[in-house]
């Protein structure tokens, strides 16, 4: 074991995966220079843009400004025996290819009836919470749900990022990931060894009895500060983190609704269509006969996201409004 | 050039083919039994099996939405091919993928694109594959003139150009994106953007002769197998039926003698004349050659009439490689009819 951060995570996990398969390329803007910190395998700023020295110019493809040709060629080569990792900076520029995401990587597979196989991973991080305004802050992983054919994680630790990320890597589907930069910094103890976390399987971050607290994202430390606050008022609450979106762990919320009685959902994506209105509806579905309470969200608010900080730090769930969530559903 | 004898006649096969599958499916989906719309190829066969035939047995292919011809062209058999568009468990994709999304990756086609251009940068992909891998395959993209005009196309060039990608971009210039005429949406000449990328753009004007675009096509393969980069290919051509069969314009959008011209090219018939003129084949090899392609287009229709639609359940397969549960499947194939 050794202490990584979320960032560092990332990096070892695309190091082990280019190490172990020829096939993997890392391909995206300012890649070559290591700029987003993942593709350098030292700690000290010497060392940044040593994949480069490790894998090559073959493997590791800086690209010119072109998201559209980027992914889609991402997906021509997944289709014809590549393993691409896609580094596309920031989630809000995955707008910028649309039309390559949904109707090349989400329907390829489908529409030739199987004859395609695309393992590409395409990464991409949130960058809220930094006051960077409107253009920079978003957290679309709800959109790319509503298409059916691609996968999504959302790590929320670093030991997380590093399991799913070589879980990605080995997928025979397009795989996206939402990476959180409010929790880039975050540092725990992570395996050094290979090891995997599989897709589609929920991680309990802290048991309890009183309230279920589904947390994606950022959302789930703050979903953690506000369990051990209210811990000491004797409420127990127990925190599950998706970590995949697609496929969803539907299983381990179920369970634990039917344990508790009650639900919060704590998720960073704006309201409207979010992952918390899916989970939601799940439950609702579901588990209606156990629930003691109406369900609550906690999401942000449908509106833009604004740069000053005194607009920004209350739109999105933090330990305070989860806190509050939960004793409004224990009435 | 000095094409073999065998070669000049598969090319005339292959239009031969292309022209009769496309004939019987403009047939079928008057009668009704293809679902939906198809775009023909008709008139542009030159083009497409002069590009086809430059490409070896083992390199890539994405078409567009006028794409029948591209399989074929490539050597795919016209049974799955006709049971995909009537939309039989027999066919290419096993029906879920129709007329705008055929593909076969047996003969290198990974697929047609419903949306115009957006196959281009899959092209690339393979193109990049290829070259990751050093396995020498090259990569055709082909688009329409309309398609000339989306963004994603100088993408690609761009990043074709700058990693030397073994691609060829084709763009099959019938001289209207529906009914639209290219000059008056299109700014410049289309083969001359490829100076901006720094690769060789040529125009074959004579898209119904398909030894010119074979030639060109070539030339460009060769250099993209030689690891000297991309080129783009424009070629003039004209297509014989509406956009799409079963399209019924208010407008004539296409001037009658302009029409009645491009029909006096009929590259098949152009094609017969030369290869008898140049002591290839007989009329009655040629003769007996256009019977076995007819017979072949029979047994094609016969195979999409005799293969089962699929069975419901399908709709849920191939999403992902492995099973991924899918919310509302059960619900849907267990309801009432
Ligand atoms: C992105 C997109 N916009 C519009 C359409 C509708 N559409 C289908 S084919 C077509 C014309 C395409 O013209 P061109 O690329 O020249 O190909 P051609 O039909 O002439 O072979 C249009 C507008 C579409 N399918 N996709």
């Amino acid at each position: 074991m050794t202490v990584m951060s979320y960032l560092g995570a990332i990096g070892a996990a695309q190091r082990e995966a280019m190490e172990a398969d020829e096939r993997v390329v890392i391909i995206g803007e300012d890649v070559e220079a290591n700029v987003y910190g993942t593709t350098g395998a030292g700690k000290s700023r010497r060392d940044k843009g040593d994949f480069l020295e490790m894998f090559g110019r073959n493997r590791i493809r800086n690209t010119p400004i072109s998201e559209e040709v980027i992914v889609g060629a991402a997906a021509g080569a997944a289709m014809t025996g590549l393993r691409p990792i896609v580094d596309l900076s920031y989630s809000s520029f995955l707008y910028m290819a649309m039309d390559q995401f949904v109707n090349q990587v989400a329907k390829n597979r489908y529409m030739f009836g199987g004859q395609a196989s695309l393992p590409v991973v395409f990464r991409s991080a949130m960058f809220y919470g930094l006051n960077t305004g409107a253009h920079h802050s978003d957290r679309p992983y709800p959109m790319f749900m509503n298409v059916p054919g691609l996968k999504i994680i959302a790590p929320a630790s670093p030991s997380d990022a590093k399991g799913l990320l070589r879980s990605a890597v080995d997928s025979e589907d397009p795989v996206l990931t939402f990476e959180a930069c409010p929790l880039w910094g975050m540092k725990e103890e992570v395996d050094e060894a290979e090891y995997r976390i599989p897709l589609g399987v929920a991680r309990t971050v802290r048991p309890g009895s009183d309230v279920t607290v589904v947390a994606i994202s950022s959302a789930v430390p703050e979903a953690v500060r506000a369990a051990d606050a209210l811990a000491e008022d004797g409420i127990s609450v127990e925190v599950i983190d998706p970590r995949t979106l697609v496929p969803l762990d539907t299983d381990a919320v179920l369970e634990s609704v039917a344990r508790t009685g009650r639900l919060v959902v704590a998720d960073p994506a704006h309201r409207t269509c979010s992952a918390a209105a899916e989970i939601s509806a799940v439950v609702a579905e579901d588990a209606f006969d156990a629930l003691k309470a109406p369900i609550v969200r906690v999401t942000t608010p449908d509106t833009q996201i604004p740069f000053s900080p005194a607009l920004e730090k209350q739109l999105y769930p933090n330990r305070d409004n989860i806190a509050a969530a939960v004793r409004r559903v224990l009435g | 050039m000095g094409l073999a004898p065998e070669v000049l006649l598969e090319m005339q096969r292959r239009m031969l083919r292309i022209r009769g599958f496309d004939e019987r499916a403009s047939k079928m989906v008057k009668r009704g039994f293809i679902p939906g719309t198809v775009h023909t190829s008709i008139g542009q066969e030159a083009q497409v099996v002069g590009a086809c035939m430059a490409l070896g047995e083992s390199d890539y292919m994405t078409g567009n939405h006028r794409s029948h011809g591209h399989p074929i062209g490539k050597g795919s058999p016209l049974g799955p091919l006709m049971a995909e568009l009537v939309g039989k468990s027999g066919g290419v994709c096993g029906g879920k993928g129709g007329s705008l999304h055929l593909a076969d990756f047996s003969v290198g086609s990974l697929g047609e694109s419903g949306i115009v251009g957006s196959s281009i940068p899959i092209a690339v992909g393979a193109g990049l594959s290829a070259s990751v891998l050093g396995n020498k395959r090259v990569s055709l993209a082909f688009f329409g003139d309309g398609a000339a005009n989306q963004g994603c196309l100088y993408e690609g060039m761009n990043l074709a150009g700058v990693w030397k990608l073994p691609v060829v971009f084709l763009c099959e210039n019938n001289q209207y994106a529906l009914s639209t005429p290219a000059h008056t949406v299109t700014s410049g000449v289309i083969a001359e953007r490829a100076a901006g990328f720094g690769m060789p753009g040529v125009r074959v004007e004579d898209g119904q002769d398909v030894l010119a675009v074979y030639e060109a096509v070539n030339t460009a393969v060769e250099r993209a197998r030689a690891g000297e980069g991309p080129s783009l290919v424009e070629v003039v051509t004209y297509r014989f039926h509406e956009h799409s069969e079963g399209l019924r314009l208010g407008t004539d959008y296409r001037d009658a003698e302009e029409k009645a011209a491009w029909l006096q090219r009929d590259p098949i018939v152009l094609f017969r004349r030369w290869l008898a003129e140049n002591g290839v084949a007989s009329d009655a090899e040629l003769d007996a050659l256009e019977a076995e392609v007819a017979a072949e287009v029979d047994a094609a229709e016969a195979f999409a009439k005799d293969s089962p639609y699929p069975d419901p359940a399908m709709a849920f397969a191939d999403l992902y490689t492995e099973p991924v549960p899918i919310r509302g499947a059960v619900e849907l194939i267990g309801a009432p009819a």
